[in-house]
């Protein structure tokens, strides 16, 4: 389709991974996602053989016996009560039907939920929030928001484990093309697993109603090779710069410091240790900004920090009514966030 | 009419032999099994919270047996026969002894529930919000007494009737139905004291 | 004898001329089943249409990506008075007002069996509606900018919570909900005890019309799945006003519960809502077929089955909350359950129109219509039971599709077939079939041109409840013709609307029994009087109009 292509193109390529935009869940690749495809399509198929046996019967019974016009004649039709030989054909058929459906079901579930992690897992730590995803890599003390990076399953031996929670409200992960929903639940811990087969970037959203900005807390998940998903972690586990050189960058760094940023964003390695908002350490290496509302580039990351409420009204992020002076200097330091 | 028509052979005697159940009857009892639905939804709330409370008081702690209250309660449901049997047989005098000695049995209920909370939210400071011991006990138990509560209200009103000397023996399928539900109210307490008071603790 | 022990005449009520103030009394003060019936009907339609609105707006902010018809907070809060609204006033005012105007006339009854709790019924709930809608000018409280509940009709916690929902909206809809609860309990203890002790003389409960015993099995629902949604919202209420921590997490208090809760009373709920389908399709295929229902104990067994079954499927809506593999297998298992009895009476409408001589008539064009939208509803139903499936459809647009064919395919166009169906007794008027046919049309093609589309949407990825989404997700082409879909329902439903009123005052005299039907309600005039029956009548067998018109061959020597 020409303009998904086109509107594909105009969004960020940062890694030059194919961008998987339209989230088919009939082309999952991931194992999960490829098991629940199989019983997809086995229901799909029992369930269209019946649409079109019973609803041919309706449509036939319907066009054969109607009154044809101009037909006035007072004559009832023959009396029939019922059969119970027909009775019992059609309960039990669909009794078969339902325990054939049961039955796969019951295996298909077992084996995506209690299916017990290989070794050599990775582990992350998703959490909700109105409206941004948190997301952490215990292991590597790596804390990232909104896109979620994990290495692709090459040997079949890779997964990760994602254990689920929610610091506020309900929320529900969905990567259509990688795994069904599991929600994010307050004072509860859900887990789930994937192992994305194909290297991209995967298009998802929250999926249970969250507040007024449910519609934007969108969520990536870009799956890289083994060795880019190493060098990206190594990447993100650097502290940002104490003491930046370019004398920019320094007096944006003071700026944003001396403003109210500090109580909700963290920056590694520097005074802001707030917890609300997304951890900014490494923002620019991010493909965009509030949960997938904005790609990032140098003009919506001024709009954003600007005011925040024209792009995501309700968010939580206020104006800080900047001037253009401070808020050049509060980009030139997030831009340098790298 | 249609009806003229359809009266055959035997159907007279139809008409004639026609018995449905009392209306009352079936109100009341289809009454009691709603109140029953939503009862059971906060009594399964408290058995999911038992011992999820993140901070004191816990039951074991605070909570004594109300013995006495559960006995005042559970014999009333027996005046309150007595009273009826009196009203039936038309023994007026005596219908109104049980009656008053039910509504002194029930009084006593909600009084020694009164205490127990005061006890409770006084001495050892538990509220409905201080944990999910105290939003499940005092809804659960709160319930149960709000629905004592309206039965007593009901019991007054039948007394209050009595007392003024309409005639109550021109309303025995009420007094029958009221005495149902004041039945009723007792069968919850006895799930309530077993919950909160012997599993719960 | 409690049946029989009315007066026979009743000069007193007798209409006596057009004067306002008297006329206005007279509804107000009525205890009257059929006009409180009507009450109900009416109401409903006109929550009906307000609710018919907000999805006209919905779907316009929807109909491209990036949407600015209404702000972020406006569409929250259009979508969960859209939700509540036409579930709690506009389906249980619909199963109230039917059995209300209904059920007495087909058992030979003169009223319901507590005509004075059933006018406090219509009241409490009518009330409770008005409560609800007072929120957009209450529901901030003092600030005075007001605002409706944006919690959505399920109401979640601990979105609901005072932490995540500051001022009174979530207020409004927890006791608004609540009281009209009130006024749905009391309509369904009345038609219990109406069915079970008013029925006239002959009429056991194996010769009850099938709508009846439809009904009859409606009011148990209710009856045990209302309470739990009022036990939530006392314990929500409790929460909010109290500080009380059922559903307040920081306190340890469970977010799933709330769930269990809802659901253990939404799911029969969605039962309780379908169900007036069921009993219309049954009165009205037989009719329109003249042939009797195929099958009558097998349709009243599946019936009671299903008014059981469905009590034991709620957690198929939690499949994605983190429940045990053994949790998720057997609500899957009962909720696939559910599908056979479900089957059984399609199976049973399509038989009774087979061998019979259907006459297509709007009434039946309705019925047919339902049955292909209900059929495909209840495969997609199948789909959502396969709990793997569910965790990609679940909150996803699919399931949007899935109801809507449920509720708007099978109930509403199922109650349109039997507005005009019963139009004429009430009305005492014929509608007018030419405006009628029209109106099925456009509303047959506009329904299925909105809903779908849904269905591909959210294959691909599109979920529930987000007021705009970007371009190039694949989801465009489908919510246009989702939007144009509804606007084509929206002149639909203002062709009916205009039908009612107009035919009301010019339509041709109907007579008592337009249809050449079979139970008793057209045994009397239309409109009926005020007493329904002159004398009462006593019934030999399920059709007495049939056994009266077919003296020879009557069906009680066969039943």
């Amino acid at each position: 389709m020409p303009m998904y292509a086109f509107l594909a193109w105009l969004q960020t390529h940062a890694e030059g991974l194919p961008e998987h935009r339209i989230a088919n869940i009939f082309e999952p690749r991931s194992t999960p996602g490829d098991m629940e495809r199989h019983i997809a399509n086995l229901t799909l198929g029992i369930t269209g053989i019946i649409f079109v046996v019973v609803g041919g019967l309706i449509v036939y019974t319907i066009w054969r016996f109607r009154r044809k016009p101009g037909d006035d004649s007072r004559q009832e039709p023959p009396q029939v009560y019922g059969s119970n030989q027909i009775e019992i054909a059609w309960t039990v058929i669909p009794i078969l039907i339902v325990f054939i459906l049961i039955g796969v079901s019951a295996r298909v579930i077992a084996a995506i939920q209690n299916a017990s992690p290989p070794h050599s897992t990775l582990k992350i730590r998703l959490i909700g929030h109105q409206w941004w995803w948190e997301v952490e890599y215990p292991d590597f003390k790596v804390k990232t928001a909104n896109e979620i990076h994990v290495p692709v399953n090459a040997d079949g031996h890779t997964a990760t484990y994602l254990q689920l929670e929610s610091l506020d409200v309900i929320h529900s992960f969905w990567v259509p093309q990688i795994a069904g929903k599991t929600d994010l639940i307050p004072n509860r811990v859900n887990y789930m697993w994937i192992d994305p087969k194909e290297a991209g970037i995967f298009f998802g959203n929250c999926a249970e109603y969250c507040g007024t900005q449910h519609a934007n807390m969108l969520l990536r998940l870009v799956v890289q090779p083994q060795n880019e998903f190493n060098a990206w972690v190594a990447q993100q586990a650097q502290p940002a710069e104490a003491n930046p050189v370019d004398p920019g960058v320094a007096q944006g760094k003071n700026m944003f410091e001396s403003l109210a940023c500090v109580n909700c964003h963290r920056v590694q390695g520097t005074t802001a240790t707030g917890v609300f908002g997304p951890d900014l350490t490494h923002l620019m290496s991010r493909q965009t900004i509030g949960a997938g509302v904005l790609p990032m580039n140098h003009q919506n990351l001024r709009d954003w920090v600007n005011d925040p409420q024209n792009a995501k009204p309700g968010c939580f992020m206020p104006s800080m009514k900047l001037t253009d002076a401070e808020l050049d200097q509060v980009v030139s330091y997030l831009e340098s966030l790298r | 009419m249609a009806e003229e028509n359809v009266l055959t052979a035997g159907a007279l005697t139809l008409e004639q032999d026609w018995k449905m159940p009392d209306r009352g009857t079936v109100g009341i009892i289809f009454l009691i099994i709603t109140k029953t639905a939503l009862f059971s939804i906060f009594v399964a709330a408290y058995l999911i919270y038992i011992g999820k409370s993140l901070v004191g008081p816990y039951p074991k702690d605070v909570l004594e047996l109300p013995i006495l209250a559960t006995i005042c309660l559970l014999s009333s449901s027996g005046t309150i026969v007595f009273a009826e049997h009196a009203l039936e047989k038309g023994h007026l005098g005596q219908f109104k002894l049980w009656w008053i000695v039910t509504i002194c049995l029930g009084l006593e209920f909600l009084t020694a529930t009164g205490l127990e909370w005061r006890k409770l939210i006084v001495h050892d400071h538990l509220t409905i919000s201080t944990n999910l011991f105290g939003t499940t006990f005092y809804s659960l138990v709160g319930l149960h007494a709000s629905h004592v509560t309206v039965g007593m209200v009901f019991l007054l009103l039948v007394l209050a009737v009595t007392l003024f000397r309409f005639p109550i023996e021109t309303q025995k399928r009420r007094v029958k139905f009221l005495s149902w539900y004041w039945h009723f109210v007792d069968a919850v307490w006895v799930v309530v004291f077993t919950v909160v008071y012997i599993i719960g603790r | 004898m409690a049946s029989i022990d009315y007066p026979l005449e009743r000069p007193d009520i007798e209409d006596t001329g057009w004067h306002f103030a008297e006329n206005l009394y007279r509804w107000i003060a009525t205890v009257d089943h059929k006009k409180l019936g009507l009450m109900y009907i009416v109401s409903a339609l006109i929550f009906l249409c307000v609710a018919g609105v907000m999805a006209v707006v919905i779907r316009l902010q929807l109909a491209f990506p990036n949407g600015h018809v209404v702000d972020p907070d406006t569409y929250d809060r259009l979508f969960t008075m859209h939700g509540t609204t036409m579930v709690f006033l506009v389906g249980m005012p619909i199963v109230a007002g039917l059995s209300n105007y209904l059920v007495p006339l087909m058992i030979g009854a003169r009223d319901m069996a507590f005509p004075r709790l059933n006018s406090f019924g219509f009241w409490i709930f009518l009330f409770g509606g008005l409560l609800l809608y007072y929120s957009y000018i209450g529901g901030s409280g003092l600030s005075g900018a007001g605002s409706a509940p944006d919690v959505g009709w399920f109401a979640y916690a601990p979105l609901t919570t005072k932490s995540f929902s500051r001022g009174h909206s979530v207020d409004y809809w927890a006791l608004g909900v609540l009281v009209s609860g009130f006024g749905s309990i009391a309509s369904a203890i009345n038609v219990i005890a109406t069915t079970i002790s008013l029925r006239c003389p002959g009429m056991t409960l194996s010769k009850m019309p099938m709508f009846v015993w439809v009904m009859l099995v409606d009011a148990w629902l209710i009856l045990i799945a209302l309470p739990p949604l009022s036990a939530g919202q006392i314990m929500l209420l409790l929460d909010r006003y109290l500080g009380a921590n059922f559903f307040n997490t920081q306190h340890g208090g469970s977010a799933v519960l709330w769930q269990h809760i809802f659901w253990i009373f939404g799911h029969p709920e969605v039962y309780i809502l379908i169900f007036p389908a069921f009993a219309i399709l049954s009165e009205l295929v037989p009719i329109f077929s003249r042939k009797p229902l195929f099958g009558r104990p097998a349709m009243v067994g599946a019936v009671v089955a299903i008014g059981f079954i469905s009590l034991g499927v709620w957690a198929h809506h939690m499949f994605a909350v983190g429940m045990t593999s053994w949790s998720n297998t057997f609500f899957a298992a009962s909720s696939m359950l559910v599908g056979i009895p479900t089957g059984i009476k399609i199976f049973n409408w399509t038989a009774t129109m087979y061998g019979g001589r259907i006459r297509l008539l709007t009434p039946m064009l309705f019925c047919c219509a339902f049955l292909l939208q209900f059929l495909v509803a209840g495969l997609t139903g199948i789909m959502l039971a396969v709990a793997p499936f569910d965790w990609q459809l679940h909150d996803s647009y699919f399931v949007v599709a899935h109801f809507h064919f449920t509720l708007a395919g099978g109930l509403v166009t199922a109650l349109f077939g039997g507005f005009y169906y019963w139009y004429p007794k009430v009305a005492g008027r014929m509608y007018n079939e030419t405006l009628a046919k029209w109106h099925f049309w456009l509303f047959i093609i506009g329904f299925n041109l909105t809903f779908i589309p849904l269905h591909f949407a959210g294959t691909l990825g599109m979920p529930r409840r987000i007021y705009t989404y970007a371009p190039g997700r694949g989801w465009e082409i489908w919510n246009q013709l989702a939007s144009l879909g509804a606007l084509m329902q929206a002149a639909a439903v203002t062709l009916f609307a205009w039908n009612v009123i107009y035919s009301a005052i010019k339509g041709e005299p109907a007579g008592d029994d337009p249809w050449d039907a079979w139970t008793l309600e057209w045994g009397t005039t239309s409109p009926p009087p005020e007493y329904n029956f002159e004398k009462l009548p006593v019934v030999r067998s399920s059709r007495p109009l049939w056994d009266l018109k077919h003296p020879n061959d009557p069906d009680w020597k066969y039943e």
